[in-house]
């Protein structure tokens, strides 16, 4: 979002009217503090080199964390984050990506009561043949609410540019809901930018198939969106971690009362 | 060991099922055919639990419990297998995943030991062998790139698994080639064909019934049972059709 005038980033609180605020939980926001939108976590990828960062984050207060990356050319970064948050949970990540450089994000939000758990994502194609591949699962109930707000933006001689971005968002109740926002801003001319979106409830032919062959309704529903999160953990290769991240998103669920 | 009463059931305010009673005994394998539209499936449906369909009269017993009282997992528990016409896809879940969590889910309601996964994977490998279906196809997700012959014989394979006392199998030779059913006919007889167990087996042809000899023959019309006899009366309906048959009746 440009402002037509200068200020301090954290001076004030964000609205709902700044594009990349736009589903947040501005009251929970102030409960965390302004002074948090200047907490950065900086990271730089050096040429050639690959970093990776796993996270689960969301405890029983807000939470905002935001993670600014810069990647050199042939630099790779992965973060893979399982979002179940009791309150409002924010995940941000800024990426800039160098000559051939590559983006992997993978993300599930998951959680019920009212909350509003989000990631929110800006890729800058800054130089030719990089490349951005970003997954979100997202899987609510009760009230709440799961967000993925992804801008790409792909600089004039940023040729050969590969972004995808791919978001699902699974309801279990008839009150949750989830919002995909991609916003791509093209300059270059040889460029392939993917985005799809979907909303949907778990598929009723195969729960009643689950519960002919015998399963509860609870572990057909526990195996069914451990299947629909699978894809947002596909690329990372940790066996251990992956089910550390998969088992935390589907803690979550265990919790509910469906 | 089923025992169907005076059964109405519909589906969005139709009736389909008009008072159909049946009586099935251990030990006994009774075909059902009929016309198009006559309600078998839906028979299977209700039996099995299916939502949407609203049960308006009429009682089933099972091994001497009322079926209806029970959720469909916990029919399936108590010795219940539906065998469907159209097998369902469920990505990302695999086979021998799925398998044994049903059957271990089976095993909890009726208060026995899980079984470990060392004893699932052999009883598994032996019910493949059984259909002969490759191993390596139960570790892919369940009937996600399966051919129509394929998902019979995997629906089957879980038959094996989860060692039902009673099938209701709709159509399981649909889609099938000559050589295919006459795998899964073998396969329905060594895993049905025993004293304590029963089969309603919904087919429209006589060609299944060559392989798995039914005891009885019922026909299903208009949402009743219009005729029951011995196996020649499948015979009949192949030679004659329903409209010949059932004008003697």
């Amino acid at each position: 979002m440009m402002r037509s005038w200068p200020m301090p980033e954290a001076a004030i609180l964000p609205t709902r009217r700044d594009e990349a605020w736009r589903y947040a939980d501005i009251d929970a926001l102030a409960r965390i503090g302004a002074d948090a939108l200047d907490q950065w976590k900086d990271i730089s990828v050096a040429d050639g080199e690959t970093w990776r960062h796993t996270m689960v984050v969301g405890s029983d207060q807000p939470e905002l964390h935001r993670i600014r990356l810069t990647l050199g050319a042939g630099a790779r970064a992965e973060l893979f984050v399982t979002n179940a948050g009791g309150d409002y949970t924010r995940v941000e990540a800024e990426v800039t990506l160098g000559d051939g450089a590559h983006f992997e994000f993978g993300g599930v939000t998951i959680g019920g009561g009212d909350a509003v758990r989000e990631f929110v994502t800006t890729t800058v194609h800054a130089a030719p043949n990089a490349t951005s591949n970003q997954t979100v699962r997202s899987v609510h109930w009760g009230t709440a609410t799961g967000n993925f707000l992804g801008e790409i933006k792909v600089a004039r001689d940023a040729q050969k540019t590969d972004a995808a971005q791919s978001f699902k968002g699974l309801l279990l109740e008839a009150g949750a809901s989830a919002n995909a926002v991609p916003q791509l801003e093209i300059f270059a001319d040889d460029v392939k930018c993917a985005h799809g979106a979907t909303v949907g409830q778990l598929d009723e032919a195969a729960r009643f198939y689950m519960a002919a062959r015998g399963l509860s309704p609870d572990t057909a529903r526990k195996l069914l969106v451990q299947a629909f999160l699978g894809d947002a953990f596909v690329e990372l290769d940790d066996e251990k971690v992956h089910e550390q991240l998969l088992g935390a998103a589907l803690a979550a669920l265990e919790g509910a009362s469906l | 060991m089923l025992k169907i009463e005076n059964l109405h059931a519909e589906i969005d305010g139709k009736a389909i099922l008009k008072g159909l009673t049946l009586e099935i005994a251990a030990g006994e394998i009774h075909a059902i055919m009929g016309p198009n539209g006559a309600g078998k499936s839906t028979l299977a449906n209700v039996l099995g639990g299916k939502p949407g369909y609203d049960v308006t009269a009429g009682t089933v017993m099972f091994k001497g419990a009322d079926l209806f009282d029970l959720d469909p997992h916990e029919r399936a528990a108590t010795g219940l297998f539906l065998g469907f016409q159209y097998p369902v896809e469920i990505p990302g879940v695999s086979n021998v995943q799925f398998l044994r969590e049903a059957a271990n889910s089976q095993r909890k309601y009726r208060g026995e030991e899980p079984l470990s996964g060392g004893e699932f994977l052999k009883l598994a490998k032996e019910k493949a062998g059984l259909l002969k279906l490759d191993m390596e196809m139960l570790k892919r997700q369940v009937n996600v790139g399966f051919s129509g012959g394929e998902k019979k014989r995997a629906e089957m394979v879980q038959m094996g698994i989860l060692d039902p006392a009673f099938a209701v199998l709709d159509e399981t030779d649909s889609g099938l080639d000559i050589d295919a059913l006459r795998v899964v006919g073998d396969g329905i007889n060594a895993i049905m064909r025993a004293p304590d167990k029963g089969v309603l087996l919904i087919t429209h042809y006589q060609r299944l019934l060559d392989v798995v000899k039914p005891d009885r023959v019922s026909v299903l019309a208009g949402g009743r049972i219009v005729q029951t006899g011995g196996p020649e009366l499948a015979l009949r309906l192949e030679a004659e059709g329903y409209d010949a048959v059932m004008a003697d009746a």
